[in-house]
């Protein structure tokens, strides 16, 4: 029974479902304020797909300006003819700010934790729908504030340019830049509304995971996936209030005149000196307090989901599972004393420097712990060569490059130079991108026939994968040497400077891999809508994988399983010998034979 | 199909590889500016450039080889999904969950050279920054004072005395002192201080090819070292993003002999302390 394609047949339990189930049901309410937590899944899954049009279509811009510096560009160039359709420095700085605001706020956090956490958790531990069904509706909702105040920030002094991090005194002073105006409180307020959603999705998390488990899912029992979900909310819970605090202490100084964040005496674009006795270092220990547990929120879900994928698509078991949810906890352990390895030229004092090192090297540790395993349990097993499988190992993949660039940025000494190059930059889209994204591709492949009961076309999904792994490499990969070469982040023209005038072919070509990999995305989006309609119809379970998820009706009615469900054994028992009927999976559900 | 996808997986990283390899002859790799060659301009940044390349290469090995373990495992994987589960001539799945050998070995070897890349980088770091390590020729105080401002570099020495010796830089401007914009003059082959502040919003203080990069923050005052081997000019640039004119935010960096500072500084202080008066009309009032 191999599985390299989807089947039809009937699900392996047997249970052919007698009520033909709508496989629009789930796309038919999501306009609706649905309290079903597979609504709202899919509500955050097609809404965060569209944002990361916005957030790609705003990369390349930056792409452009820094491959055709101060050339009209085509095509979006007639958003701002008055400008002769040239990037102006100003619009420069908005879009990398927003480019990240939007790719951070808009698509990973919520694609992972939104759309996946909320369409997996209740699947895949045998509940019936989350603990706080409103709360959890609600969390989808105030995305919508936070998009609504993002987009308006735009029509403000030409949008926030003070970058993701926002660092005061630039974001905190109305005169130090065009976009720190009303752009940069509607920018704080977008925050907090993201803030609030995704507290009240991880209080829901938390709790659902705790306490609405089948029966015979027990902690050790469940998917890598639900362990990493579960790891990722108590990491929001922790580290949320943080930057929502910094946050409001921003918008306050901003607007109620608080100082907290900007001294005294400065005299800024020539306005009046600023009184007050503020430390702009504050924000950056606040923001990055909560920032680098978020970087974990970023990729844990995805580290997560690929560690089902490849035991389901190497037909074996996860190679050491506890290992890797020790790992996980780890990681978020040592997550949260970190942070300084952002600011080790920033001012603060150099003997923190040492012990940030110290911490951000053994966080490599487990990393690299979950890298050994996931390539363990590929090893000897009998690999299922679809787009789920290559989607994971890109993850791999890329993570490997990802994590082992860390490592000379964790280095104080070697991060004095290469801080604020693009080899920073290099590094975190390997991560973010290059992992999550891929991660992200991956689990969109592997549950679209359990939210829409049909499967994705192989041929486009490979050619996307194809094209985007290319695209991808093509980008990131010279960003390496740009900033060993010392090619500063955030700079609207590098070529002014004479030694950084040879890069410009360089960069002209990272921009045609970022154009080919952002038409590739519109074959993920294409390929996601029209297998909606007319995707080959599947099984309940067209992958034999082992999860709870996969015993429920796709889509699962509201309810989610018509019975409650009762666990038998992990979900990785992928090739047990054991297996009484010799097939290669052993789902969950299934009864163990009755002793003879 | 399955191989090509291994193939791919296969490709990629010996693509990275031979890169990396062809980068410095391609000049895509450290700015060759006043070396030619790329090498660091300091002797702390030689030092730097020593531990960048020792993680380099304990990386490299590192990428490598989790790359061949991954290219195995994708090739042995392709073969025995060959046949489908339960034929008879199917390879079987290596049905195991986990060694726990395999585990505490590749916890404790990556734990330990991490410690030790970490242990082995302080002694740098507290060179650069920590002050009681600072080299002793930069005790004895600053040469000038940086202040960043949007976006231009500002900076102020202290003015001569009658024989041509620079004054101690007080904390707070003095009468004596000499300023310019925008172009930082220092002894070459000797380490030297400045204090670094901002007057606006972050700067950071980069000197790619001496490997020196240390932000200004406002209301700090932060003392920055460094030492140019070579008499030469440098690139100067801002390294954190102080508003839309980030970029264009550059300086002339001039290393020089003591002597030809000392005259730099000197015609600096005759041009700024110039009355209009012409001197010949002096002397003569003098005279009278």
């Amino acid at each position: 029974m191999s599985i390299a394609t989807p089947t039809a047949e009937a699900s392996h339990d047997g249970e052919h479902h007698a009520h033909v189930e709508d496989k629009l049901a789930l796309l038919k309410k999501i306009h609706t304020f649905s309290t079903d937590h597979k609504v709202i899944g899919v509500q955050f899954l097609i809404t965060t797909m569209l944002m990361l049009l916005v957030g790609g279509a705003l990369a390349l811009g930056v792409r452009w300006q820094l491959a055709f510096p101060w050339e009209s560009m085509p095509f979006f160039g007639s958003l701002f003819a008055q400008q002769g359709g040239q990037i102006s420095p100003e619009f420069y700085t908005m879009l990398f700010t927003m480019h990240a605001t939007v790719m951070i706020f808009l698509v990973i956090i919520p694609i992972l934790a939104g759309a996946f956490g909320n369409f997996l958790i209740p699947l895949m531990i045998g509940a019936d729908d989350m603990a706080f069904p409103l709360l959890n509706a609600l969390s989808y909702w105030f995305m919508w504030p936070a998009i609504a105040c993002f987009g308006a920030s735009f029509f403000f002094g030409g949008g926030p340019a003070a970058g993701w991090t926002s660092y005061p005194v630039l974001s905190a002073v109305q005169e130090a830049a065009p976009g720190s105006g009303m752009a940069q409180t509607m920018w704080l307020l977008a925050v907090t509304f993201v803030g609030v959603s995704s507290m009240m999705g991880s209080v829901n998390y938390m709790t659902t995971i705790i306490n609405m488990r089948a029966p015979g899912m027990t902690l050790f029992r469940m998917p890598l996936t639900i362990w990493a979900m579960f790891i990722t909310a108590i990491l929001q819970a922790f580290a949320l209030p943080v930057l929502t605090a910094a946050g409001f202490m921003l918008l306050f100084e901003r607007t109620l005149g608080f100082t907290f964040f900007v001294p005294g005496g400065l005299v800024i674009n020539n306005a009046d000196p600023t009184t007050g006795g503020g430390q702009p270092l504050l924000w950056q220990h606040l923001f990055w307090f909560y920032s680098h547990p978020a970087v974990y929120i970023m990729i844990l879900p995805a580290m997560g989901m690929v560690s089902d994928m490849l035991a389901c698509m190497s037909r074996k078991p996860i190679f050491g599972y506890k290992p890797m949810v020790y790992s996980m906890a780890a990681i978020a352990g040592l997550g949260f004393i970190v942070w300084g390895h952002h600011m080790f030229i920033s001012g603060m004092n150099p003997a923190l420097g040492m012990t940030f090192m110290v911490s951000t090297m053994m966080i490599a540790l487990p990393s690299a712990v979950k890298v050994f395993n996931w390539i363990g349990t590929m090893w000897g097993g009998r690999l299922q060569f679809n787009t789920v499988l290559l989607n994971a190992v890109a993850f791999v993949s890329m993570f490997i490059v990802g994590g082992l660039s860390g490592i000379f940025m964790a280095a104080v000494p070697v991060d004095i130079y290469i801080h604020d190059t693009y080899f920073i930059v290099a590094h975190f889209h390997y991560v973010l991108f290059g992992a999550t994204l891929f991660g992200v591709f991956g689990a969109i492949h592997f549950w679209f026939p359990k939210m829409f009961g049909r499967t994705m076309s192989e041929t486009v999904g490979k050619w996307h994968f194809f094209l985007t792994f290319i695209g991808f490499n093509g980008t990131f990969f010279p960003m390496h040497l740009l900033g060993v070469a010392g090619m500063p982040r955030r700079y609207a023209d590098p070529y002014l400077h004479p030694y950084l005038e040879h890069l410009l072919p360089m960069n002209q070509f990272m921009t045609i891999c970022a154009i080919l990999m952002g038409f590739a995305q519109l074959l993920l989006l294409g390929n996601f809508l029209i297998s909606i309609f007319v995707g080959k119809e599947c099984s309940d379970n067209p992958w034999h994988a082992n999860g709870l998820e996969w015993s429920a009706p796709s889509p699962p009615p509201h309810g989610n399983f018509p019975s409650v469900p009762v666990v038998y054994r992990g979900p990785y028992e992928y090739s047990d010998p054991a297996q009484p009927e010799g097939l290669d999976y052993w789902p969950q559900t299934e009864p163990p034979p009755a002793p003879a | 199909m399955k191989r090509f996808w291994c193939t791919f997986f296969v490709f990629w990283p010996i693509m990275a590889v031979i890169l990396c390899w062809v980068a410095p002859a391609q000049n895509w790799w450290f700015p060759r500016g006043a070396s030619g060659t790329g090498a660091a301009m300091s002797p702390l940044g030689e030092r730097i450039d020593d531990l960048f390349y020792m993680i380099l290469i304990i990386t490299a090995v590192t990428f490598v080889g989790t790359q061949i373990g991954l290219g195995y495992v994708l090739f042995t994987g392709a073969r025995r999904s060959d046949a489908p589960h339960g034929a008879e001539d199917a390879e079987k799945t290596w049905f195991t969950h986990g060694s726990h050998n395999l585990e505490v070995m590749w916890s404790v070897v990556p734990a330990a050279v991490l410690l030790f890349i970490a242990l082995y980088q302080m002694e740098v770091w507290a060179e650069f920054r920590v002050k009681d390590s600072f080299p002793d020729e930069v005790r004895t105080g600053p040469i000038a004072e940086v202040t960043a401002r949007q976006f231009e570099w500002r900076i102020r020495y202290p003015g001569l005395d009658a024989n041509g010796n620079p004054l101690e830089l007080m904390p707070d401007p003095q009468p004596t002192d000499l300023y310019t914009v925008n172009e930082l003059h220092v002894t070459s082959a000797e380490p030297v201080m400045i204090w670094l502040r901002s007057e606006d919003v972050q700067h950071s203080f980069f000197l790619p090819e001496l490997r020196v990069k240390q932000d200004a923050v406002p209301g700090l005052v932060i003392p920055v070292w460094f030492e140019a081997t070579k008499s030469t000019d440098y690139s100067w640039l801002c390294a954190e993003l102080c508003g839309w004119g980030h970029y264009k935010m550059k300086g002339r960096f001039v290393a020089e002999p003591e002597e030809d500072l000392r005259e730099w500084m000197q015609e600096l202080q005759n041009e700024q302390m110039d009355d209009g008066v012409p001197d010949d009309v002096g002397d003569s009032q003098v005279a009278d």
